[in-house]
Parts: C-alpha cells; structure tokens; sequence
C-alpha cells in the first residue's frame, strides 16, 4: 500500500488501510528517538512550514522536532506574531507562504475547514494539526498507535471518550479512527458536551461516567474549556469535576485492572483528571506525547515522499 | 410604450387564464389579452411563440445595500440584476447604512431608484430605530413615503413587547410586519443546521426550533393584534406546520420560501463553502419537501430570494468567519423552473402565481396581473434554453452563490416594465 494523497486533512476521509500505513510508517521511525544522533536525511532539502494560528504546545514542538530529525528545513509561524495579527486573511498569508516554495504547510486554525481551505488553494501538501471542532488527524493517529502498543491490536477493542465531545476535534477524529479499524467507542459527557446525532457517526452514548468507563479497554479523558460554563453547558467546574472528574476511586469500582488511561492535553488538573490518575500507573498521556513525534515525522515523510515520486 | 406579445402561452393567474393569447400594451398598460389581436399603429411586435407570457415577478426579500454598502450592491446593479433574472419589481430591506428607519432615507431610495433603476423598488421600513429593537421608527412617516413593509430582518426584534406595539401601530397602514423568525439565543453563535452535518463538520448548528419558536410567537402575537406577519424565509418543516394551522384559525399570517431552501439541503455546506452559508441556514431533505409541498398548497404564499450580496473577501475565507447570505436574483428563475416545475413538483401556473400575483397581494403592489388597466410589467420566459449559471456574468456587482455551474433548463427570456423591454 502506498501513499497517494497530496494532504492529510482528515481521518473519516481514509480508509482503514491508509490509517494502518500512517500507524505502522510512525511505529517504525519510533527508533531514532533512542538514538544517540537523531537525525536521518529523509527530508533534507525539503522545506515545513508550521503555521499555527492557535496556541499549541505539544503539537507544534512535536512537528518541529519531527520535521527537523528528518533533516527538513522548518520554519514556525504563530497568529499572534504573523501579519494575521495585522489584519492578513489566512488564505492571503497561505498564498503568501506558498511563495517562498515549501514542500508542506502544517496549519492550526481555531475555524473549522481552514485545513481544507488551504487544501483547495495551494499546491504544496498541507497537513491539518486541528481545525476548529472539525479534526485533528496526527492526534488520532498517535492516540492509536499508544493504544496498539498497550494492547496489541485494535480490532475488538472498547474505548470511551470521556468530557467535551460536542467540541472536540480530537475525539472527532479518534470516533471515526477507531471504528474504521473494528473498534467499539462510547462518548460521555452532560447530553450538553454530546453532540446530536453522534450516533450515526457509530458512537455509543452514555451520560454516565460509571457507566461508560465500565468493561473498556481504554479511557480517554478530554480537556474541559473553561469558557463552557459561561455558556451555559455546565453549571460549574465544581460539578463538572464531581460526575465527570477521573479519580481512582471512581477507576477501582467501576474500571477493569487493565485500562489505560488516555488524555490529548493540556490536563486541567483536578477538573477532569485528578493528579493521582493522571501520574499514575494506569496513565499513558506521556507516551502520547513521545509518540506524536515518530507520527509526525510519518506524516511528513509519506506526504513529502510522495511529492518526489510525482516529480519522478 | 406601444406593444404586441403575440402568441405566447399567457398564464395570469389572478384573471384565470393559461391560453395561447395576444397581449396588447399601450402606455405603459395592459390593454387587452386574447387571440388574434391586431398590432398597434406604432410600436413593437414581439412573436412569443413557444415562450410563456406571466405578469411581471416580484421579489419582497431583495438586499439592494445602498445607501452605505454600494461595494455589495447599488440600486443600478440590483435593479438590473433583478431584471436579467426576470423581476419587474424588488423590495429592499432597510438594513442600510444608515438603516432606513426614516424618510430621509426611503426618500433616497426611491430617488435613487427612479433616476437609475431599471425595475421598480419598493422600500422596507426599519420597525426599530437603527434596528436596534428598542425603540419604534417613525412608522407612519414611513408608510407615508412610500413603505411597503416594515421588517428589522436579521436583526430579530427580541422584545415581544415592542413588536406587538409594531403591529398595533401599523394596523391603519395596512403594511404587514416582516418577521426573519429566529431565536437569538437558540442561534447565538452558529453558522449552520443544527444536525448530523454540523456534528460531523464540528460547525456550531442552529436548531430547527430556532426558527419554530419565533415562528409559533409571531403568529400569536398577529392573533393577539389582528395585524398581517408575513414570516420571511420559512425554512422548517416545523414552522409549516405552525403556518398551515395558523390559517387554518383564520389568523393573518403568511410567508415565502427561497429558491435555495428549496433545492439544497445542509449536505451543501460539507467542503465548506462559504457559498452555502446563509441565514436561516440550509435544512434537511424532510425540510425541503415539507416546504415544497407548503409552496403547493398555498400555505407559503410566494417565493422570494433573499439576495444578499457580499463581496469576494467576505465569504473566501473560514465558513464561521463569512458572511451570511447569497445573492438569488439572477439564479432563481431558472432553478425553480429546473428542480420544481421540470422536477414535477409544483405546475408551472402555481409557480408563476407565488411569483407575481401573490408576493403583488400580500404587500398591495400594483402589478401581478395582465389584467386590462394593470402597468404592462411582464416577465416572460423559456422553457427550453439551457443556461449554466456563469456568476461572472451576473449583473448584480456580487458574486457569492452556490449555484456556480449548475446546468438549469428554463429561463427568463424578456423582462418588460412598464411596457418597455428592460432584459436583455
């Protein structure tokens, strides 16, 4: 199987066989980070540009750090520091960036479509790192390749995602990863965090943490926004944190000895992980963490490979 | 201002007549329909053979954006835009700058309008100072100047106090309130249908109940006032429902539908187009056949395109960030004459009625009729043309629709106001 796409904008646009090539190319570039010299020549010569309109820590350092170990030229542009911040439309600033010939644009835009947006407009490949509460692919693509180390495979496997699903581009995409690959999710939250229909989208719903993390393989916290109570989805971080908050105790009565407990960061600390279960024994999140690198350096190598092979 | 349309198939539906007729127009009005009518001494013989003769259309939704966003569209562009697309008169919303809630400015218009428009305008009144849904616009001076309606569109009037004292206020008018039914909380901050779209695309979507719920209060407030609200736009199968049996009681409601909530659903907004993003947003396909079928049996009383205009660098960029609205004027004939008569969904003599004679009832506009004595405005089209829709080629000065090269079989083919061939 190979690569053929110019982007990676979305999970619910592939297919299993591609999700599984982006997995298993991440899996086997996970060595270089063990090694001494961290740096391979794949992408020598080949230009990133990492454009990134929301505040992003892990992402945008995972993307630079990839992109550079594959000896690729990056370069970082952030919206405060940018002339969007002078008033530049994002496709006038993309066009702009499209000038200076990169191979790839990894952009971040709070609106969703911008990855598409710039799909449509430019011509060199752009890699969407989280468009609104659209998607967030390489988020999917590291959350399976932690779960595939943990567990071994993905097929049968159940998994909820717990907290903020209505807005949230991470469990978007890890909703439409896990069931392409046979796996069972349940998403939960107040019938406020859910969004409607999610159904048809092959989730399970529960509004009931003990209920939902009960006989599941894996646990994915997600981040709660602060601004959701001024909208009225919840009454307060306190109550929030009360039903929805992960503790061990809650882990001991209803979870099996063998869940792995997932978070996409940041963690708001003792609203949707108490710090005993985020540093403890069942938490995977630093792993997510380490992974987004060997993800990201896979991504850059099949979309920037395939441009060589175009020009071949 | 003499002038023979001959042999056309001429459906006018407030005389009741679809017949293979001659219509005979001298100064500027219709003189008689019927065969074999003899030419005028001077003037011009139009042959119509194999066209259809159809009072002049009307649209009572129509953003013309002058006095304030002439970068959008003008009183010209717009008039002209509405005569290539087959209209004989507009309406124009009063979301102007300034906003026409005084006479000063309903008086511009309507200078405007008679030194460079090509069709006729008839202004819409702001019901609130600035539309800002506090305080009542001077309405009768309003009406006075040449208001025909009086409608804060977008801007919902929230306070159901006030808008009953609209209503009550305008009685002796006999100008009906113009209702963009939407609750401003259930829609706050949304961009599309709420549904499984929105959830996929991870858009903020407004329910359907957004509409229903301003819907169902405007009609109790007509019940309330006696007034006439005419519910612009409807686009829920569940605001039908509330419209049927509101007149069913005998209240006096009406309301129009767009050409694009009749032919798209929310699966257009899937690529993000902004091109797809208006307001009320599209709906479902349960939605456009309940609205199709209201059109039919007379619970949505006409058609009316809401042409919105915005420029290029309004609706390019993210879908949240673009303006709402697209403009109709110059697609909507074509598309209802493709998707809905072609489509065997509505007769051709009931399109060509919620074109003419029933926006030219509900708002009192002369005109809607080929009636002896009423102004020669007439629109008479093709049904064979094919035109693929070339919004480069639009009059109007925007070019934001989402119909860009859809292949439409039917057209507008001569557009007369007044007796005079305005389009092409």
């Amino acid at each position: 199987m190979a690569w053929t796409r110019k982007d990676l904008l979305t999970i619910r646009d592939l297919d299993a066989g591609e999700i599984t090539l982006l997995v298993d190319t991440a899996a086997s570039l996970q060595e270089i980070a063990t090694r001494e010299i961290k740096k391979v020549p794949a992408l020598r010569g080949k230009t990133i540009v990492n454009l990134f309109y929301e505040a992003s820590t892990r992402t945008r350092t995972s993307f630079e750090i990839a992109g550079k170990w594959l000896s690729a030229d990056v370069v970082n542009i952030s919206g405060s520091s940018s002339s969007a911040a002078k008033g530049e439309s994002i496709l006038d600033t993309a066009k702009n960036i499209e000038a200076m010939s990169p191979d790839v644009v990894v952009v971040r835009h709070r609106s969703a479509g911008a990855a598409e947006l710039l799909a449509r407009e430019l011509a060199c490949s752009i890699v969407n790192a989280g468009d609104g509460a659209h998607e967030h692919p390489t988020q999917a693509l590291l959350d399976l390749l932690t779960i595939r180390e943990r567990k071994g495979h993905f097929e049968g496997l159940h998994v909820a995602i717990v907290g903020d699903i209505a807005h949230s581009r991470v469990a978007r995409s890890n909703l439409h990863a896990m069931r392409k690959l046979g796996m069972t999710v349940t998403v939960a939250g107040p019938p406020t965090l859910i969004p409607p229909f999610v159904q048809e989208l092959g989730a399970k719903v529960s509004y009931r943490l003990e209920d939902a993390i009960r006989d599941v393989d894996v646990i994915m916290m997600l981040r709660l926004q602060q601004e959701r109570m001024t909208r009225g989805l919840i009454p307060s971080l306190r109550e929030y944190s009360r039903y929805w908050g992960l503790s061990l105790e809650k882990l001991a009565a209803h979870a099996r000895s063998d869940v792995v407990i997932m978070h996409p960061g940041p963690v708001n600390r003792g609203v949707e992980l108490s710090p005993e279960v985020a540093d403890g024994p069942y938490s995977v999140i630093l792993d997510q963490v380490a992974k987004g690198v060997a993800v990201r350096m896979g991504v850059l190598v099949l979309l920037a490979g395939r441009k060589d092979e175009r020009a071949a | 201002m003499n002038m023979l349309i001959r042999n056309g198939r001429v459906i006018d539906p407030a005389n009741g007549v679809d017949a293979q007729a001659d219509v005979l127009v001298a100064d500027g009005v219709i003189q008689r329909v019927g065969p074999s009518l003899p030419a005028p001494a001077k003037g011009d013989v139009l042959e119509a053979a194999g066209k259809v003769v159809c009072p002049g259309f009307i649209d009572i939704h129509v953003h013309l954006r002058e006095p304030g966003y002439e970068y959008k569209e003008t009183v010209a562009t717009g008039t002209r835009a509405a005569a290539a697309g087959g209209f004989t008169a507009v309406c124009c919303m009063a979301n102007t700058d300034p906003v026409n809630d005084n006479r000063s400015v309903t008086d511009y218009i309507l200078a405007k309008a008679r030194s460079e428009g090509v069709v006729r305008v008839y202004p819409i009144g702001a019901v609130t100072r600035g539309l800002g849904g506090t305080e009542l616009a001077e309405l009768a001076e309003l009406a006075e100047a040449g208001c025909v309606a009086f409608s804060d569109d977008g801007n919902v009037v929230a306070d159901a106090g006030l808008y009953r004292r609209a209503m009550e206020y305008t009685l002796p008018f006999g100008t009906p309130v113009i209702s963009h039914a939407e609750d401003p909380h259930l829609a706050r901050g949304t961009c599309m249908n709420e549904g499984i779209v929105s959830t996929e695309l991870g858009l903020a979507g407004a329910p359907a109940a957004a509409e229903d719920v301003m819907v169902a209060r405007d009609i109790l407030l007509a019940e309330l006032t006696g007034a006439h609200v005419h519910i612009a736009h409807l686009s829920t199968a569940g605001a039908v429902r509330l419209v049927r049996d509101a007149k069913a009681r005998g209240v006096r409601v009406t309301a129009e539908v767009t050409p694009h909530h009749l032919v798209l659903t929310e699966d257009a907004v899937r690529g993000y187009d902004p091109n797809t993003k208006m307001n009320p947003p599209l709906r479902t396909k349960r939605d456009v056949e309940a609205l199709a079928e209201a059109l039919a049996d007379g619970t949505i009383d006409c058609i009316a395109t809401d042409h919105a205009p915005h420029s290029l660098a309004e609706k390019e960029g993210a879908f949240d960030d673009a303006a709402f609205g697209i403009v109709g004027l110059e697609t909507a004939v074509s598309l209802l004459l493709d998707r809905l008569v072609r489509g065997g969904v509505l007769p051709l003599a009931t399109l060509v009625s919620r074109l003419s004679t029933d926006p030219a009832r509900l708002l009192r506009l002369r005109g809607g009729s080929l009636g002896a004595g009423a102004p020669a405005d007439i629109t008479i089209l093709d049904l064979d043309a094919e035109v693929r829709v070339e919004p480069e080629r639009f009059h109007s000065r925007s070019r934001n629709t989402p119909f860009r090269g859809f292949t439409l079989r039917g057209r507008p083919w001569k557009t007369i106001v007044g007796g005079r061939v305005v389009s092409p």
